[in-house]
């Protein structure tokens, strides 16, 4: 069992982000999360990352429960999952090359991570991960001249350089043109399979997840709506999935969904 | 302005804050006894021209002018000495007492936990005390402790600017973006390496200008602790000033303005070779 998480619940401050959540992932598996805007997609993913801990439940990752671990033996499990963020959060000034090898430093020693700040110690192994998004080029460049999609690149780049067990997305294809979108989530999808890794990424794009992932899992306000095979899923799951009274009226609603995201 | 519709929340409380600072500054002005009146009296007005007439022309003789080119380079010499050993101890210091490597304010949205906070504040404590002294009483006590010399001004200066130095990067440090760091750090990496692939890229540029300026600031000191025999050039005005040679004070200023205006170049070209 990868995730194991057992009424889960998020709380910030007042805010209920999630509330008992409770989902079993086996290894392998590759499940997209979906649901409308501010539903807890983003929380749920930061939850399984260990980037937030529960106010409430249990998380188990790899057999482990994170939280009840020393912060160094915490870190280490870490390092075995990898998390691509909405907008990656990379320093502008620093080289997309630096950014991509950083995604290893989990295990690396201290000394290798800071000479390979000197000198990049794996320019070959970078280089290949961004060939494959079609960003080799782009290699020795600063991460503050690249766009919002090519900056997701990047950050998907870092994330296959990692090499996790267990790999999270967070809209790792927001910033993308459609073709874009659909070929970088093949290429996970493919890295998932051929490495046998546990993927799942939220997505604001339905017909993507359905497209890509085997399981689906649909989440509202905090909760699961429903959690099954992608053929399974119909369109009355979606609309009340989808369903707001507040813009009811409004007609085009949903195409228009711009994200902006910054530039590093 | 003042329609519901159009008001602006904190609007009231910066009114406040600008009464407040007024407040707070008159009192400030009547205490330190702030009077320019005094500079127009006419036998002040005397005193100033007499002074400053002796100024031109500038010496500029050659024995004069070497005595001025090693003074400076002491200055030069004791101003860098004393930042590199301020350095020292300000990189590490700086790294323990701030936040930004703080593991749990990773998982917690920037709040670092109680105990790390309180495992930090004998460091600021350090920091505080370190800078609290002003470099010239160290100075009169290192020229008691290792005699007349550079020794005492390089001394001086590396303990003062320390704790300046410590202070200004912990908090340049957390005043850059900490996603960069914490996503690193919820990879797994440790946290001196987050420190350098999250943090340091964006406060570089903020560090380098900050120490470049502190030199120059460690040039104007080491020549004011030149007054109470720490050599250099502050010595070398101090003893002008006593001959009255208004000429040779003014060759010094020179020189002390050539360096400064050296500091503020170097500044800028690592500025814009950082951006």
């Amino acid at each position: 069992m990868t995730i194991d998480l057992h009424n889960a619940g998020l709380r910030h401050g007042q805010v209920r982000a999630l509330e008992s959540v409770s989902l079993r992932i086996t290894k392998g598996e590759r499940v997209a999360i979906i649901g409308p805007s501010g539903a807890g997609k983003s929380s749920l993913l930061h939850l399984m990352a260990t980037a937030v801990q529960p106010s409430a439940g249990r998380l188990e990752l790899f057999g482990e429960q994170p939280w009840a671990l020393s912060a160094r033996a915490r870190q280490r499990l870490r390092a075995r999952i990898g998390l691509v963020h909405q907008a990656p959060p990379l320093p502008p000034r620093q080289r997309v090359v630096t950014a991509v090898l950083a995604g290893r430093l989990g295990q690396w020693g201290t000394l290798q991570g800071v000479f390979n700040l000197v000198y990049p110690t794996d320019v070959p192994g970078a280089r290949e991960v961004l060939a494959e998004l079609g960003l080799a080029e782009k290699l020795f460049v600063q991460c503050g001249q690249l766009s919002g999609g090519q900056l997701q690149r990047v950050g998907i780049a870092r994330v296959l350089y990692q090499r996790p067990e267990l790999l999270l997305a967070d809209e790792p294809v927001s910033a993308m043109d459609p073709v874009l979108a659909d070929h970088s989530l093949a290429l996970l999808n493919r890295h998932a399979q051929a490495n046998g890794v546990t993927l799942v990424a939220s997505l604001h794009a339905v017909e993507l997840a359905l497209a890509h992932f085997p399981r689906v899992i649909g989440i509202r306000e905090g909760q699961v709506m429903f959690d099954c095979p992608a053929d399974a899923v119909t369109d009355p799951m979606l609309d009340a999935l989808y369903a707001n009274e507040q813009f009811a009226s409004q007609p085009a609603q949903g195409a228009t969904l711009a994200v902006q995201i910054p530039r590093c | 302005m003042l329609k519901a519709q159009t008001r602006d929340p904190v609007a009231f409380t910066r009114l406040m804050l600008i009464l407040f600072a007024l407040a707070v500054l008159w009192p400030g002005v009547r205490l330190s006894e702030l009077n320019p009146g005094v500079l127009l009296h006419a036998e002040n007005r005397q005193q100033i021209a007499a002074f400053t007439s002796a100024f031109w022309p500038p010496a500029h003789d050659a024995e004069f002018l070497k005595l001025l080119y090693e003074a400076t380079l002491q200055t030069l010499a004791v101003a860098t000495a004393g930042m590199a050993f301020a350095l020292l101890l300000a990189i590490p210091t700086s790294l323990l007492a701030s936040r930004a490597l703080s593991l749990r304010a990773a998982s917690r949205g920037g709040r670092a936990g109680v105990l790390s906070r309180l495992l930090r504040m004998p460091v600021r404590g350090l920091l505080i005390f370190l800078r609290s002294v002003p470099e010239i009483v160290w100075a009169l006590l290192f020229v008691r402790a290792v005699g007349l010399g550079p020794t005492a001004g390089v001394l001086a200066i590396a303990i003062t600017y320390s704790g300046m130095l410590g202070k200004v990067y912990a908090e340049i440090f957390e005043s850059v973006d900490q996603r960069p760091a914490h996503a690193l750090l919820q990879a797994g990496s440790g946290r001196l390496t987050a420190f350098f692939y999250g943090i340091l890229p964006s406060a570089m540029a903020e560090v380098v200008s900050y120490t470049v300026y502190r030199w120059e600031c460690a040039i104007r000191a080491s020549v004011v602790m030149g007054f109470v025999g720490a050599g250099g050039l502050g010595q070398q005005i101090d003893l002008s000033m006593r001959m009255f040679a208004g000429g040779e004070v003014a060759s010094i200023l020179l020189a002390f303005f050539g360096l400064v205006v050296l500091a503020d170049l170097l500044s800028r070209f690592l500025r814009g070779r950082l951006a």
